[in-house]
């Protein structure tokens, strides 16, 4: 794969924030609509990373008017204008996905202690 | 001459100006160079005999030495003979590269070998829909069913589709879009996937159904 490697380094961003699942992050988008570009925040849990190198996605879990919504981004999209992360939390778990199972209080993840 | 040769490299995903995400194979073409044109006086067509991926000496036999030392070009391991209407604008020993061929928004056509799949019974070859998971179905989920009637014809009639060997044939995937050509590193990106392994030899050409 060292062939590959090369090609995707050209479009991989390097402004990319450390952040995994259980953190909270806020996804400024950049949307465009009709013609005209603004930035939209996505602000919810990381519940997940996958995949590798230029492939690699994570999702963002929110509840938006009392019904969950889940966002799939690439971690290199360029429609990703930038990447708050605005919590860590502490989970034990790669992936979190659990957390669509609970409701209200039990959906709360702990804040890792530095 | 609007055709080169090269080698699949792999799959991989880039993002276009516009931030969609585009799957595309990534072949390293080139460099070619022409060793032998051929000439409708001498040898009843027009056609230009393009050699690509240098071999080492100890692998160069007679035959290829003589015949690669009359170009003057290094021995190479895969000779690909194009057909073209006229063949003045080259001469032998030519290097061709990958930016000479293609520019990004182009169409091409993929020509490879495709992966061998074996003996492959009719769901995975010909696309049968098996049959019933239940309904008293017992050990032929994945048979053909039916293959003809009984006395007449009292025989099945040529072409039935049956299992039998799958892949490791001439393959050729048509208007694929050029995505990107880096003339440094003779790397040329198509979108979608081509015939073969990862290292299979590629015949890359201009699409020749291009709609415009």
């Amino acid at each position: 794969m060292n062939t590959l490697d090369h090609i995707e380094a050209a479009y991989l961003r390097d402004d990319v924030p450390d952040f995994g699942p259980g953190d909270t992050v806020r996804v400024h988008v950049r949307v465009v609509e009709g013609g005209r570009e603004r930035v939209q925040v996505f602000e919810g849990v990381v519940i997940g990373r996958s995949g590798g190198g230029l492939r690699e996605t994570f999702t963002v879990r929110k509840i938006s008017f009392g019904v969950g919504v889940e966002r799939i981004f690439p971690v290199h999209a360029p429609i990703i204008q930038t990447i708050e992360v605005t919590r860590r939390g502490d989970v034990r778990r790669a992936k979190l996905y659990f957390l669509r199972d609970r409701v209200g209080k039990a959906t709360r993840i702990k804040e890792k202690r530095t | 001459m609007k055709t080169i040769v090269g080698e699949k490299l792999g799959m991989t995903q880039v993002f276009t100006d516009d931030a969609r995400v585009v799957p595309v194979t990534v072949i390293k073409a080139g460099p070619v160079h022409i060793t032998q044109i051929k000439t409708p006086e001498r040898d009843g067509y027009a056609a230009v005999q393009i050699a690509f991926k240098e071999m080492k000496a100890k692998q160069v036999n007679r035959a290829q030495a003589g015949h690669f030392g009359m170009a003057g070009v290094a021995p190479a391991k895969h000779v690909v003979e194009v057909r073209i209407d006229d063949a003045s604008g080259f001469e032998v020993g030519q290097q061709v590269t990958v930016a000479d061929v293609f520019q990004p928004g182009q169409r091409a056509d993929v020509t490879g070998i495709s992966k061998g799949k074996g003996f492959a019974g009719v769901i995975k070859r010909h696309n049968f829909q098996g049959q019933g998971a239940s309904h008293g179905a017992h050990k032929i989920h994945r048979a053909p069913g039916s293959i003809g009637a009984c006395a007449t014809p009292a025989r099945v009639f040529k072409g039935k589709r049956l299992p039998g060997r799958m892949g490791g044939e001439k393959t050729t995937v048509m208007n694929l879009e050029v995505v990107a050509v880096d003339a440094e590193r003779n790397l040329l990106m198509v979108r979608g996937a081509v015939p073969g392994p990862k290292g299979a030899v590629l015949v890359i050409r201009e699409a020749v159904k291009a709609r415009a």
